[in-house]
C-alpha cells in the first residue's frame, strides 16, 4: 500500500513538473519574439545583421488576406427629435457589404480634434431606425414603401457621455464613427457635429393628444349634460347598498367604523375616489350617530380626509359630533402602517371595515385581520394584484373602475357623473375600434392600427 | 446644540456613519442585534395566535421607529438638499466647489405652498391649504394623464387589435386561434362589464357575466402568483430565525431527531 502511495505521489509530482515546464516554455515562446522589438536603434540593427550572418532565413509569415472594412457612404449627426434637448442621433444607410463581423463605434469629442470619448458600439446587425419608431413617427407615416425600408438605416442615440453625464442643451458636440472588423478599424472620413436642442412638442405623442382631446371633449359634454340633468342613468353597483347596511350594523352593535384610504398619495386617482366615498360614509355615520376611525398613511391625505369628514358631518347637520382626533396619522412606512391598522382592528373591534384606494402587499394582512374580527368588509381598489385578496376576504369588492363609479353613484355630483358617462362613451368607441380593427387586421387591412401606431 | 445643528445641516454624514457602523459591527453588537431582530420577529408573528402584549410592544416600536425614520429621510434626502441648500447655498458643505448647490429662488414657490399646508394649524386659516391641494392634484393629474394614455391605455388598445389566425392546420395553430379568441372575447366582455350606462340584463348581462368570469380566472392566477411571493418572504424570515439566530448546527441536530439520525 505504501509503495502504491509512493508511486502515485511520484507520478503526480512528475506530471506536475512536466505541466509546469510546458507552461513555462509556452510563456518563453510568447515572450521571445518581443525581445528584438524591445531593442532599439543600433542593437536592433545588430541583431538583424546577426541573423543574416549566421545564415538563418528570416521567417516570412504568410500574408493574411486583406480585411475589408466597409464604411457607410453618408453619415449624419443631428439633434435627437422629440426629446428634452439631451440627445443626438447618428444615422446612416447600411454600408454596402456589411457583414456580421462588422461593428460600429461612436465617439464624442468636445472639438473636431478630440480628445475622443467612446460612447458605445453596436454590431452591424443591430440598431435599426425602424426600431426607434417613437423618434420618427412621420418617417413611418409618410414614407412610401415602409416595408422596403426595413433594416436599411442604422441609428445610434447619444444621450450621455458616460458615468451618467447627460449631454448639455445648446452645446456643440463632435462625433466620430469608426467601423471595425476584428482588429482592423477605419474612421469615417468626416468628423460631424450637432447641437442638442429641446422640443416643445413630442410628435411621438400625437396619438395621445388625439385621444386626450377626443375623450376630454366627450367628458366635458357629459359634464354639461349632467349639470342640466343630474339623474343621468348609472347602473346599480353591487356592494354599494352594503355601505348603508354596514354602517347601520355598526350603529346597532355600538362599535366604530374603520375607513382606510389606501397607502398612496393624494395624487393617485384611487385615493381621490376613496376620499369621495369617505365623504358619503361620513355623512351616513353622522346621521346614524356612530363613530368613525380613519388612520392615514400620508400626511396630506390626512389633512384632506379631515376636511372631508368635517364637511360630511356639517352636511348631515351634526358638526358638533365631528371629532378631528378620530382621523389621524399613523406612519408612512407601509408595513408598520399595516401593523398599526391590524392593532386597531383587534383592539377597537370595528363592526365595519372600508378598505378603499390603492393597496400593495399589505392588503391581505389588513383584510384577513378584519375578517378575523368578524367585521363586515367592503373593499375597493384598482390594484390588480391585490384584488384577488380582497375578493377572497371581503364581503363586497369594488373592482377597478367600480371604485370610481361608486363615488359618482353615491354623490351624483355632475362633475364625477359626467366624467363617468364620458368614460363610458370612450369605452364604446374603443370596443367598436377593437372589433373593426381586429376584423380588418384579420383580413390583411391594417391601416387603422398602423395609423395610430405610426403616431405613437 | 451646535453639534446637533451641524448634523442637521451638514451634508457629509460619513464620519457619523463610520462611528455607527463601527459600533454596530464590533464587539457583541451583531449578536445583540440578531437577538433583538429575532425577538421582534417573534413578537410580530405572535399575532397569528391573537392580539397580545408582545405584539403590541412590537407594533408600537415599529410604528414609532418607522415614523421617525421617514421623517429623517425627508429631512436629509429632500428638505435639506432640495430646499434649504438652494435657498442658502453657504450652508452646503460643498459650497464654492463644482458640486456645491447654487442659489435657486424658484424654490420659494413650493416653499410657500408647503407653508400653506402648515396654516391648517392656525384656527380659521386652514383654507390656505386648499390652494396647495388644488395645485397638487391639478398638477399631478396633468402629469399623470399623458403617462397613463401612453403607457397603459393605448399600448393595450393596440395590442388587442391583433389578427385572428383562422386557418387551423395543426395543434399549434389551433392553440394560437384559441388564445387569440380568448384575448378578443375577454377584452370585449370585460369592457362590457365595466360599462355603467346600461343595466346588465339580457344580452349585455350575459356578455358581462363572461367578463366577470374572465376577471375571476385572471384573479385566480394572480392570487397564486402573489401568494408565492408572500411565501418566499416567510421563508426569508424563517431562514433568519433558523440559521442566523438559532444556528445551523442546532437546526441540524433538531432535524436529525425527526429523521431518527
Amino acid at each position: 500500500m505504501k509503495n502504491f502511495i509512493r508511486l502515485a505521489t511520484s507520478v503526480v509530482v512528475v506530471l506536475t513538473l512536466l505541466l509546469c515546464s510546458a507552461a513555462f516554455s509556452q510563456e518563453a515562446d510568447v515572450e521571445l519574439p518581443d525581445e528584438p522589438f524591445a531593442a532599439e536603434g543600433d542593437e536592433l540593427e545588430a541583431l538583424e545583421g546577426a541573423d543574416m550572418v549566421i545564415g538563418l532565413e528570416p521567417v516570412m509569415e504568410e500574408a493574411a488576406p486583406a480585411v475589408e472594412v466597409p464604411l457607410p457612404t453618408h453619415v449624419t449627426v443631428s439633434d435627437l427629435p422629440n426629446d428634452d434637448g439631451t440627445g443626438l442621433v447618428v444615422e446612416f444607410e447600411k454600408a454596402p457589404g456589411e457583414t456580421e463581423a462588422l461593428t460600429y463605434t461612436v465617439s464624442v469629442g468636445a472639438g473636431p480634434d478630440g480628445p475622443w470619448q467612446e460612447i458605445g458600439g453596436f454590431p452591424a446587425t443591430k440598431k435599426w431606425k425602424e426600431e426607434a419608431r417613437h423618434y420618427y413617427p412621420a418617417f413611418f407615416l409618410f414614407q412610401k414603401g415602409r416595408a422596403g425600408m426595413s433594416k436599411n438605416f442604422h441609428m445610434f442615440v447619444i444621450q450621455e457621455l458616460g458615468d451618467n453625464v447627460p449631454l448639455e442643451t445648446g452645446v456643440e458636440y463632435f462625433v466620430r464613427l469608426t467601423a471595425s472588423v476584428g482588429d482592423v478599424s477605419r474612421n469615417y472620413a468626416e468628423i460631424l457635429s450637432a447641437t442638442p436642442e429641446e422640443q416643445w412638442f413630442d410628435t411621438g405623442r400625437t396619438n395621445v393628444l388625439i385621444f386626450a382631446v377626443l375623450f376630454g371633449a366627450t367628458i366635458l359634454y357629459f359634464i354639461a349634460r349632467a349639470r342640466r340633468d343630474p339623474n343621468l342613468f348609472i347602473r346599480k353597483i353591487s356592494g354599494l347598498d352594503a355601505v348603508d347596511e354596514a354602517i347601520g350594523r355598526a350603529t346597532e352593535m355600538g362599535r366604530p367604523i374603520l375607513y382606510l384610504n389606501g397607502i398612496d398619495t393624494l395624487a393617485a386617482l384611487p385615493t381621490l375616489a376613496a376620499l369621495n366615498i369617505l365623504g358619503r360614509v361620513a355623512r351616513r355615520v353622522a346621521n346614524y350617530e356612530s363613530s368613525l376611525i380613519v388612520p392615514c398613511k400620508d400626511p396630506i391625505v390626512l389633512t384632506v380626509a379631515q376636511e372631508i369628514v368635517k364637511a360630511g358631518y356639517t352636511d348631515a347637520g351634526r358638526p358638533d359630533a365631528y371629532n378631528p382626533d378620530s382621523i389621524f396619522f399613523l406612519t408612512e412606512d407601509q408595513f408598520s402602517y399595516a401593523a398599526g391598522v391590524c392593532g386597531i382592528m383587534m383592539r377597537d373591534k370595528p363592526a365595519a371595515n372600508f378598505l378603499m384606494g390603492y393597496y400593495a402587499a399589505e392588503s391581505l394582512i389588513l383584510a384577513e385581520t378584519g375578517a378575523d374580527t368578524g367585521a363586515i368588509q367592503i373593499a375597493g381598489t384598482d390594484a390588480v394584484h391585490q384584488l384577488p385578496f380582497f375578493v377572497t376576504t371581503c364581503d363586497y369588492t369594488l373592482i377597478g373602475e367600480e371604485l370610481y363609479a361608486a363615488s359618482a353613484y353615491l354623490s351624483r355630483e355632475p362633475l364625477i357623473l359626467g366624467s363617468l358617462k364620458g368614460q363610458d362613451m370612450a369605452k364604446v368607441f374603443m370596443m367598436v375600434m377593437i372589433i373593426v380593427g381586429t376584423l380588418l387586421v384579420t383580413f390583411g387591412i391594417a391601416f387603422i392600427k398602423d395609423f395610430f401606431l405610426a403616431l405613437g | 446644540m451646535t453639534h446637533l445643528a451641524i448634523i442637521l445641516l451638514q451634508n457629509d454624514l460619513a464620519p457619523w456613519q463610520e462611528v455607527m457602523s463601527t459600533f454596530l459591527t464590533e464587539g457583541g453588537m451583531p449578536v445583540l442585534g440578531t437577538w433583538i431582530a429575532a425577538g421582534l420577529t417573534l413578537c410580530m408573528l405572535s399575532f397569528v395566535y391573537k392580539d397580545n402584549p408582545f405584539f403590541r410592544f412590537g407594533e408600537h416600536l415599529y410604528l414609532g421607529i418607522s415614523a421617525a425614520y421617514v421623517m429623517t429621510i425627508y429631512w436629509f434626502n429632500f428638505l435639506k438638499p432640495k430646499f434649504v441648500y438652494p435657498l442658502i447655498p453657504v450652508l452646503d458643505p460643498h459650497y464654492g466647489t463644482p458640486e456645491g448647490t447654487s442659489l435657486n429662488l424658484w424654490i420659494i414657490v413650493p416653499g410657500i405652498l408647503g407653508v400653506f399646508i402648515l396654516m391648517r394649524l392656525i384656527p380659521g386659516q386652514g383654507w390656505f391649504s386648499r390652494i396647495t391641494f388644488a395645485f397638487y392634484i391639478g398638477g399631478f393629474t396633468g402629469v399623470a394623464l399623458p403617462r397613463i394614455f401612453a403607457g397603459f391605455l393605448l399600448p393595450q388598445f393596440f395590442a388587442t387589435m391583433e389578427a385572428i389566425p383562422w386557418r387551423v392546420n395543426s395543434i399549434d395553430s389551433a392553440v394560437l386561434l384559441l388564445n387569440s379568441l380568448i384575448l378578443f372575447i375577454g377584452a370585449l366582455s370585460v369592457l362590457v362589464y365595466f360599462f355603467f350606462s346600461m343595466e346588465h340584463r339580457g344580452f349585455i348581462g350575459r356578455v358581462s357575466r363572461v367578463g366577470i368570469y374572465m376577471l375571476m380566472i385572471a384573479f385566480g392566477a394572480s392570487f397564486g402568483y402573489t401568494i408565492m411571493a408572500r411565501v418566499s418572504l416567510l421563508i426569508g424570515r424563517m431562514q433568519f430565525l433558523m440559521f442566523d439566530w438559532i444556528g445551523e448546527e442546532i437546526v441540524a441536530r433538531i432535524a436529525s431527531l425527526f429523521h431518527g439520525g
